[in-house]
């Protein structure tokens, strides 16, 4: 009986990421909705500048490298000139919230029907550990050695807060991949955003709260512990807008 | 061919580049081009395609990049400020090999500059404008009608070499109207198999992508760019050479400037001086040989444009400075006069007998 | 032969599509054509312009700075253009908005009450179309003839009643004697 597998739509590549970290965990994920969905062969995925900039590598769909931020609008592109295809970006917090921030929102109100995996792990992973704009008040980084203070450096972005403001989106929902119980509702939210652009229903951003272990100086293990303590207080988990819902 | 129609340059691009097959157009509003955007604005949604006012020149560049990748038919258009901010995504459409048309109608600069007419982007244009070792197929109109031929050459061209491709323009060429005669067009569908349009688990997949973290990797990827390229000057490139057959003096000018310096030369042809005007149609690839011809024949240039003098630069290189080469110039938005020319030529052959 | 014309007035007047009507009919008439407007915010209220040039040969520059014909359709423009128009030219001069004459002696001049006649005909904007009509009497560098082919092409199909009033404009100003 086979217990596991590796979904199809993972190529055989070894991921580059660190010990511990779970973008590994996430990709599996959409990796798995492709499967399930059976729409790995008319999928287009994009990936960002950050530690995923090597996704094209992991997806065996079709992949686009994006110029750091321009995540959502190549994936406007591409959704525009090929409908009936899937397109989703795959963007972690530096790239999505702060660079392509305009491109975010954009798409956003837009209500581009596209598909956006959000890796917030409150840091810059790739260089280094720098401070990101979902880095904690308080929280140290390579450029925010005596912690975020936010009398300068401002207050941490809460993504899927501001975007559930705008009347342009079909569905936010925060979710998180620190244990089992929240990695099996990642799953179903990353199903439930590819699902509602084959539905034609839309902009579905999935954040999903993650950890760097390697930037943050934690084990893994404890990393996995700061998420609930530090992080989940901070960036609720939960929908925050899903407008066929409440038309239903 | 259809009538000739009296159009604003502007509508002529946008026309053509629909007849030329392109469905998909990004773009965000800046004087003084505005007028294609609105175009585009207007036709695809009746055609089935693609307008979208992007978020800002950035976000459209990048939406550009997206649907070339596709490897669908796609422009963009714009004036200097906003190519300067196109200028990332440029570099990545090179650098991934995509075929895409920017257009420029450029406006006096730096900074935010002016709104009248300028080539003062000849720079940015022709030696790079963004970072990293490419270059654009750059396409310099001088009349409505080219505005229109010159975007559907500049598909092509793009097309066939996977390469993006740039119309450089200005605020006159974009605001004149002139008659232009639209060609009909078959559909120029070329094969892609390079192209992101979904594996239907037939192939594997594809990736559009400029990133090469192996050194020898990228030097190798940037050596074969350059071979194509080397194949683009050798073939493409596209002058206009006028009362050239005895001219003991060689005006050089693209674009607006060429329209004010063919009235010049005509002034000066009945003044008795030998002068003829090249008009460079590609300002990328440059017509080295033409200039090196000239070199051997002509006993000084003069360099025309509205600009502190940025073509210039190319001149002396393909003359091999032979020869004494001279500018006449205006810049800010300021057009030059055909008596300025004429002035300068008259001088250049009082002073080069 | 080369025609170079500019006419210049207030943004509103009506200058750019005045010499759209010219430069279709010229182009009716198998001549080279070119149109050339001032354009940016001062089109919006400001003194707005466009050079027209019709010619027997290709346009080399569109840009007419010494025009053959100068059409003032206000004093600013009768002040800033006066001196460039060429020897042996002509100057139009909208009489009802501009008080003085032509200071100069070396060009024909003609002065058409062009804003009052429009307002009197009860076609108040469309006193440009009453000094093309003078103009064409005057120079002759486009037939009078099928006028109506040439305005098909300016006046967009939605606003097809307006060919009527821009013929009677023209007819005016054709028939206009000092």
């Amino acid at each position: 009986m086979v217990v596991f597998e590796k979904p199809k739509a993972l190529t055989d590549a070894p991921f580059h990421y660190c010990p511990g970290c779970t973008h590994g965990i996430i990709h599996r994920l959409v990796a798995e909705a492709l499967d399930e969905l059976g729409i790995e062969g008319k999928t287009v995925g994009v990936a960002p500048v950050g530690c995923a900039v090597m996704a094209y590598n992991y997806f065996t769909c079709d992949m686009v490298e994006a110029a750091h931020g321009r995540a959502p609008a190549v994936a406007t592109g591409l959704k525009r000139c090929m409908p009936e295809n899937v397109i989703f970006t795959y963007q972690g917090d530096g790239d999505l919230a702060s660079i392509g921030m305009a491109e975010t929102v954009h798409a956003a109100t837009r209500n581009e029907n596209i598909t956006i995996i959000f890796v917030n792990n409150a840091i810059y992973g790739m260089t280094g550990g720098q401070m990101a704009p979902t880095s904690l008040p308080g929280q140290v980084t390579q450029t925010s050695p005596y912690g975020r203070d936010v009398t300068t450096a401002g207050y941490p972005v809460k993504v899927s807060e501001m975007l559930s403001t705008l009347d342009g989106p079909e569905y936010i929902e925060r979710v998180a991949v620190n244990n089992v119980k929240n990695v099996r509702n990642a799953k179903k939210a990353i199903l439930k955003a590819f699902k509602n652009q084959i539905e034609g229903k839309g902009f579905s951003l999935v954040e999903v709260v993650s950890s760097c272990p390697t930037n943050w100086g934690m084990t893994p293990s404890k990393a996995l512990e700061w998420i609930d303590e530090n992080m989940i207080p901070y960036y609720p988990l939960g929908v925050y807008k899903d407008r066929s819902a409440k038309e239903e | 061919m259809a009538e000739k129609v009296l159009m604003k340059g502007n509508e002529a691009i946008a026309e053509a580049a629909i007849k030329a097959g392109c469905r998909h157009y990004f773009g965000y509003p800046i004087t003084p081009q505005t007028e294609i955007a609105a175009y585009m604005a207007k036709r695809m949604p009746k055609i089935g395609g693609t307008f979208l006012q992007a978020e800002s020149e950035v976000a459209a560049i990048n939406m550009v990049y997206g649907v070339a990748g596709a490897g669908f038919r796609v422009m963009t258009s714009s004036s200097s400020p906003g190519v300067s901010l196109k200028q990332e995504g440029i570099s990545y459409i090179a650098g991934a090999d995509l075929p895409a048309l920017i257009v420029n109608v450029q406006r006096g600069g730096p900074g935010l500059g002016g709104i009248q007419p300028s080539q003062s982007d000849y720079f940015q244009a022709t030696k790079g404008g963004g970072h990293g070792d490419y270059h654009l197929i750059v396409l310099a109109p001088a009349s409505v009608q080219e505005m229109a031929d010159l975007t559907i050459k500049a598909f092509d061209l793009a097309d066939q070499y996977r390469v993006p491709a740039m119309l450089l323009a200005d605020g006159t060429m974009g605001q004149m109207m002139e008659p232009v005669e639209l060609p009909d067009l078959p559909p120029a569908e070329i094969e892609k198999p390079w192209a992101v349009r979904g594996t239907k688990g037939e192939r594997k997949h594809n990736i559009i992508n400029s990133l090469y973290l192996d050194p020898e990797l990228l030097e190798k990827t940037n050596f074969e760019r350059f071979e194509k390229y080397k194949v683009i000057e050798e073939k493409e490139a596209m002058y206009e050479s006028f009362m050239m057959e005895d001219a003991e003096y060689c005006v050089v000018a693209f674009g607006i400037a060429a329209r004010v310096s063919k009235n010049a030369v005509v002034a000066a042809r009945k003044k008795g001086i030998k002068v003829g005007l090249i008009r460079p149609i590609t300002l990328w690839p440059f017509p080295k040989k033409v200039m090196a011809e000239a070199a051997e024949q002509c006993k000084a240039f003069l360099s025309v444009e509205l600009s502190m003098g940025q073509m210039i630069e190319d001149i002396k290189l393909h003359t091999g400075c032979k020869k004494p080469v001279e500018l006449c110039c205006r810049t800010g938005g300021m057009i030059p006069a055909p008596e300025q020319v004429l002035g300068s030529i008259e001088k250049l052959a009082k002073e080069n007998q | 032969m080369t025609t170079q014309i500019l006419i210049a007035g207030f943004g509103g007047q009506g200058v750019l599509f005045a010499g759209k009507f010219i430069a279709y009919k010229g182009l009716l008439e198998q001549k080279e054509v070119s149109w050339l407007p001032s354009y940016g915010p001062e089109m919006r209220g400001g003194t707005a312009n466009c050079s027209i040039i019709l010619s027997d040969d290709p346009v080399g520059s569109p840009i007419v700075s010494n025009p053959d014909v100068l059409i003032a359709m206000n004093l600013p423009s009768l002040d800033k253009y006066e001196n460039a128009a060429v020897a042996g030219g002509s100057i139009f001069v909208d009489s009802t908005l501009i008080g003085r004459k032509v200071e100069r002696t070396d060009v024909k001049t003609f002065y058409i009450p062009a804003t009052k006649m429009a307002n009197d005909a009860g076609i108040p904007t469309l006193a440009n179309m009453i000094m093309m009509g003078k103009m064409i009497k005057e120079t002759g560098i486009v037939n009078f003839g099928d006028i109506t082919d040439a305005l098909k092409k300016v006046v967009s199909a939605k606003r097809a009643n307006l060919l009527d009033l821009n013929i009677k404009a023209l007819e005016a100003g054709y028939n206009y004697q000092d």
